[in-house]
């Protein structure tokens, strides 16, 4: 059981947004927390030397920020039951500003059958979309 | 190209996985998470979880143990250098929690062609010590053309 209300739902109703400070240190971290160490993901001159324009955030870290708004609202990340996302454009992140990712969650669906709420997270960097389709399903 | 036929194939299950409590802090830590579920056992299990619960991402971990034998298969000829992750779901039965230990078995679900791209899904199928499904982790590589 959660604090949230299904019957009190509406959708396109806003539940949280977040704005995330991703910085080099930030990128460091979750390679070592996921093994996902490809060097674009902290090296300028490899990312540079393959066509990118910087190292850009580990997509699997956007992803994994961004669900944290959701996850903050129904307070129990074991409650969400079904999660994913497209990768739609790099978060590039300067090694002396870093970057912001601005996460804002909506009622995308509500399931008053199976007591699930599906939460669809937009997320932008820079004011491009990052994200797209992002959705996770909330067992209430 | 990926070489649609090996659309179907599965790959053999990985070596377990031990889900560690400081792995799962780590983890929590590094995508932003300040929920005490993911940090802080008492909070975990007032909640009625047996211990620390992973972020909703974490599976990934174990997706990536079984990708190595898919990109170094060559009949599936993938050239990892040219692979850009599509997008990514995790659909969870449980949550996965400090303690489980995890096998998993990769299936290629789908190979598609995009003018000179290859769109590879893969479905990975994660389960605990007692062979129940914990989660799918549906994963879509796209290998950008020459």
């Amino acid at each position: 059981m959660t604090h949230i209300n299904i019957a009190g739902l509406e959708v396109g109703q806003e539940i949280g947004s977040h704005s995330f400070h991703f910085t080099r240190d930030s990128l460091v971290r979750y390679a070592g927390a996921s093994g996902d160490f490809n060097p674009i993901h902290y090296r300028d001159d490899f990312a540079k030397s393959v066509g990118l324009d910087g190292v850009l955030a580990h997509g699997m870290l956007t992803m994994g920020a961004a669900v944290q708004v959701a996850v903050n609202w129904v307070g129990d990340p074991g409650k969400v039951i079904d999660y994913g996302v497209r990768f739609t454009k790099p978060v590039f992140v300067d090694a002396n500003t870093g970057a912001d990712v601005l996460v804002i969650g909506k009622v995308g669906a509500i399931d008053l059958e199976n007591n699930t709420v599906r939460i669809d997270l937009s997320a932008s960097s820079a004011e491009v979309t990052v994200l797209g389709k992002a959705q996770a399903v909330i067992q209430l | 190209m990926v070489n649609p036929n090996v659309q179907g194939k599965k790959y053999p299950e990985t070596a377990p996985y031990l889900v560690g409590r400081e792995k799962v802090r780590e983890f929590a830590n590094a995508v932003f998470s300040t929920n005490p579920i993911n940090h802080d056992l008492f909070a975990a299990q007032a909640a009625g979880y047996p211990d620390l619960v992973a972020p909703p991402t974490f599976a990934v971990l174990i997706q990536e143990r079984s990708l190595p034998a898919v990109l170094s298969d060559p009949e599936a000829d993938i050239d990892f250098s040219r692979v850009v992750h599509g997008d990514q779901r995790f659909i969870h039965k449980r949550p996965i929690v400090a303690g489980d230990e995890l096998t998993s078995i990769l299936e290629v679900a789908s190979v598609k062609s995009l003018g000179a791209h290859s769109m590879i899904t893969f479905n990975t199928e994660i389960f605990d010590r007692n062979k129940s499904l914990v989660c799918t982790a549906i994963s879509t590589l796209v290998v950008r053309g020459e």
